[in-house]
């Protein structure tokens, strides 16, 4: 049986920077993920890492606009803490490889990226978090000796000791179908984000909230599960990412009459506004007929010189030509607002530890919360760096204090026997896990996007609890033990489930409008009321409701303009 | 929508049987892919069929298969292409023929070991930076071309298809191969790591090393992001041979410096003289051979009766060193200029830098075209890259 201090669940950007942040503490560290680790969703940030580093710039500055980005959800503590070292993070990065553009001197160089007051964001290319993570990875085969890989392992579902104490998890070897317990005297949760419960979204297949659903499975609460960002250039069909990097260099957003229509929303900043005044306003166009008939606006990447395409944005060079057939050096590609991210997750202090001792969680699949109401463009790759290393040092510390509790051996069984239950379901009685997966991420979509109200978002909670009991019964075809990706389908079929009922739940009970979630019905931010973060503790019949305060240090709500 | 039917090759390991074929018929969209078509069949009708995929844009490189004998990713390859090139290579109506990786292990259906091939021969190379001494307070200062020159390599998802693709490694299944040897130039080409040298000297004189690629361009084809894996073992040739003058018991740095001597003096190659140059360089009637050179010589002996027996070599006149057709008209002038050009300029192909196709003149940028650009302006591809 695997054993160690530290064991991180989820191999992008936040579970390897925790798993070498706990190595050169000097502690046993396992690192386990459900794919190869470079196959994590980390791959897909193009655009940049933010952080105050030139000199003119500011960590302060940088803080304002990310808690102005927030819409004023975000907890002010967390946000200090992630700008103040943002810069000492990125000179890591580069001291360990990473290859970031360089301006003419040959020092870091920065682009522009929405709802930053400055050029602060450096970047790879367009390809900066593939980047990033595969040096990391680098890294891990480098301490191979300090670090065990699990790759290809399964997470089912964590365990506690007698006390109440994280003190493992269950996994499920994909190659050859076995379950082990894996004990461990803490375990971070860096599993990212739910996206998959959208259909479509820009996330990939495996972005299911494993890690969100299984702490809430075990009692920690989850926080701020309403807040889902629309990405405002996404691909009309696929809803693949065209990079924020893509405004950033100048790109212009049209309507279907040719008018540069963010003149309207936003004439400060224009396309670079918060993301979700940029989607809103997209959406806005769409709805009164200023869109194209497939339900788009256009976005003009022309306009940006062809050489610095070919060197800035390349991935997006590739994407149009492979994905919507469109030479993005030459004409204007179609686009819409597409589900991209969750601010919300499981609730973290600064350290990343939860409510359950020795739990911890970084990256998207937390809540610390820095991103409130809405993520600015940048600041997901930095904090998965900052919380994920924040979380791998503190976890380390407290394993050398801490005496480890013993996991019961009954969970292993549990879990076995559950996977046993699933794969033996009557093929036939019930639906297939796959129609209850697709129904779930049409019902979200239409009903828990960027404009929201009441009636919606209650059509979309019936649907999730009518698909959750249907997915009790709901059956798979592959009754074996290798690689069988059915099972593990229906599993996190499971987790998504879990994740969207929570995110109804919060997206009804939070009567008011701020940074993404926008009620139709209630079309404005409530301070008096809504200054607070609403956080899901898991009850016999759902989520139960609670409230914990939004943490100010030096910025008071003001309005917020663009 | 469109019906396409795909022809898929499984093998479920805990069956019993050997691996088989099965068709499928699947309903989508023209531009989607045939990842997408492997997951509707999974989605509707078959649960069991298992394919490592994430990302569906080409990102995470988990879905490298091969797709009507070609090695690339099922995300990337749209349906009706896969469905145009299969008519187009049999004929009539065939279907989309989906097979797993080649030169690596099956597990299950498209989902091969990566673990024991390609992830093995990527430890291989020391593929983490090894920069001298203590990092600098601040960010180490770089040429900034250099950043988007690796950046190439670094574009690498590792999703093997050039692995899959590569010929050397069919035959020699210990060469290190084309990912591997491209993460190699990342760390080369990157001014922060201090033991190029050292690097470059390892995989010159592994039997498996950089002089064991045929230059086929079989990864240059198949590669999905471009990275154009042999150009970057070409580059890590010409720096291990040219700046850093490393001589291979290999004999590769002579077979190459030989191969591009006899094409500039005669504009094709000459075999007659090849390995003579390849061991002997310059030695007819001016000096004599070293030991080595003889016993490379000798060596080569087999090869050359071999070339004989099987027909490679089909004209005796061509084993007479000096009978050598010569290009028609300027055609040699032609071959030199190119020759002058790249000892000149030293260009590389970069994507980053240079784009898909030849760049239109523009007055204010100091870039030209690059030579192979110039020499071989690209039409756009039909059957997708």
């Amino acid at each position: 049986m695997p054993r160690h201090d530290v064991l991180v669940i989820g191999a992008g950007l936040a579970g390897q920077r925790a798993a070498l942040a706990a190595a050169e503490e000097g502690v046993s560290v396992g690192i386990v993920s459900k794919v190869h680790p470079v196959r994590s969703h980390s791959n897909a940030a193009q655009g940049g890492i933010n952080a105050a580093l030139q000199e003119g710039d500011s960590w302060e500055s940088h803080a304002f606009d990310t808690v102005k980005g927030s819409d004023y959800l975000g907890d002010q503590d967390a946000i200090e803490i992630m700008c103040r070292e943002a810069p000492e993070e990125i000179l890591h990065l580069e001291h360990l490889g990473v290859t970031f553009h360089r301006n003419d001197e040959g020092r870091l160089g920065t682009r522009a990226f929405g709802g930053a007051s400055q050029a602060r964001t450096y970047y790879v290319a367009d390809i900066t978090g593939q980047a990033i993570m595969h040096v990391l990875y680098e890294q891990l085969m480098k301490h191979s000796e300090l670090i065990s890989r699990y790759e290809e392992y399964f997470t089912t579902g964590l365990v506690l000791d007698d006390d109440g104490n994280c003190a493992g998890a269950v996994m499920r070897n994909v190659s050859d179908g076995t379950m082990e317990l894996f004990e461990a005297e803490n375990v971070i949760l860096a599993t990212g984000g739910n996206g998959q419960v959208w259909q479509p979204t820009t996330n990939a297949l495996i972005c299911t909230g494993d890690g969100i659903a299984m702490a809430y499975r075990v009692g920690a609460p989850l926080m701020d599960m309403e807040m889902i960002q629309y990405h405002p250039t996404t691909l009309a069909k696929k809803g693949f990412l065209i990079t924020e990097g893509a405004r950033g260099e100048g790109a212009l957003l049209l309507n279907a009459k040719g008018e540069r229509f963010m003149e309207t929303y936003a004439p400060n900043k224009m396309e670079l506004a918060s993301r979700d005044v940029v989607s809103r306003a997209e959406q806005t166009e769409i709805n009164e007929g200023r869109g194209f008939p497939d339900g788009t606006v256009a976005l003009d990447i022309t306009v940006v010189p062809r050489k610095r395409i070919h060197e800035a944005l390349r991935e997006i060079v590739l994407v149009g030509r492979d994905f919507a057939g469109v030479d993005i050096t030459r004409e204007p590609i179609r686009i819409k607002p597409g589900n991209h991210y969750a601010m919300g997750g499981v609730k973290t202090d600064v350290n990343g530890a939860t409510s359950i001792p020795g739990l911890y969680a970084a990256g998207e699949a937390a809540c610390v919360s820095v991103h409130g109401g809405n993520r600015l463009g940048a600041n997901s790759l930095l904090d998965t760096l900052i919380f994920g290393r924040r979380a791998g040092q503190h976890s380390a510390t407290r394993a050398k204090q801490i005496e480890a509790g013993r996991p019961s051996s009954a969970a292993l069984a549990d879990e076995e026997r559950r996977i046993a239950e699933l794969i033996g379901r009557d093929r036939g009685k019930g639906r297939r896990a796959s129609e209850v997966r697709k129904e779930l991420g049409e019902a979200m979509d239409q009903h828990v996007a960027v404009f929201r109200d009441a009636e919606g978002i209650k059509t979309a909670l019936e649907t999730v609890k009518r698909l959750q009991e249907e997915s009790r019964s709901a059956y798979i075809d592959d009754l074996g033990a290798v690689f069988n990706q059915d099972v593990l389908g229906a599993i996190e079929l499971g987790f998504m489930l879990d994740c969207a009922e929570c995110s109804c739940v919060a997206a009804l009970h939070r009567t008011e409008s701020r940074g993404a979630q926008y009620r139709t019905d209630f079309p404005e931010r409530n301070d008096e009321e809504w200054l607070k973060h609403i956080d899901l503790t898991r009850d016999s019949d759902g989520p139960e409701i609670s409230y914990s305060p939004v943490t100010i240090t030096q910025w008071q709500p003001m309005e917020r303009t663009y | 929508m469109p019906d396409y039917t795909l022809k898929v090759r499984r093998y479920q390991p805990e069956s019993g049987e050997g691996a088989y074929w099965q068709e499928f018929k699947v309903d989508l969209d023209p531009d989607l892919s045939v990842l997408d078509g492997l997951l509707q069949v999974r989605d509707r009708e078959d649960g069991s069929l298992v394919v490592r995929c994430s990302c569906r844009a080409a990102i995470c490189g988990s879905c490298g298969m091969k797709i009507n004998g070609r090695s690339t990713l099922g995300c990337k390859t749209q349906i009706a292409e896969a469905h145009e090139q299969a008519n187009r290579r049999n004929g009539g109506t065939e279907p989309i023929v989906v097979e797993p990786m080649a030169n690596m292990p099956v597990i299950k259906d498209l989902v091969t070991d990566m673990e024991s091939t390609h992830w093995t021969k990527i430890r291989r190379v020391t593929p983490w930076l090894l920069p001298e001494g203590d990092p600098p307070e601040r960010e180490y200062v770089v040429p900034p071309e250099s950043m988007i020159d690796i950046t190439q390599s670094m574009a690498c998802i590792q999703c093997g298809a050039c692995v899959s693709s590569c010929l050397s490694l069919e035959v020699d299944p210990e060469f290190i191969g084309p990912a591997a040897l491209a993460k190699a130039y990342r760390f080369v080409g990157d001014p922060r790591d201090a033991e190029a040298r050292g690097r470059l000297y390892d995989l010159a004189q592994d039997p498996h090393g950089i002089y064991d690629c045929t230059h086929c361009f079989s990864c240059v084809d198949a590669c999905p992001k471009d990275v154009a894996p042999m150009d970057q073992i070409m580059r890590l040739r010409r720096i291990a041979g040219d700046d850093h003058d490393i001589d291979d018991v290999n004999n590769g740095r002579r077979h190459e410096s030989a191969f591009t001597k006899i094409i500039e003096k005669k504009g094709t190659l000459d075999e007659s003289l090849l390995l003579q140059e390849s061991y002997a360089q310059g030695v007819k009637g001016k000096l004599i051979p070293t030991p080595g050179a003889i016993k490379g010589l000798v060596g080569s002996l087999p090869t050359a009766v071999r070339g004989l027996r099987t027909g490679k070599m089909r004209s005796l006149a061509k084993l007479i060193p000096g009978v050598h057709e010569k290009l028609p008209g300027d055609a040699q002038e032609h071959v030199q200029r190119i020759y002058t050009h790249a000892e000149e300029h030293r260009e590389e192909l970069n994507l980053y830098i240079s784009g898909e196709e030849e760049l239109e003149p523009e007055p204010d940028e100091a870039e030209t075209p690059t030579p192979e650009a110039a020499i071989e302006p690209e039409p756009d591809e039909e059957g997708g890259r």
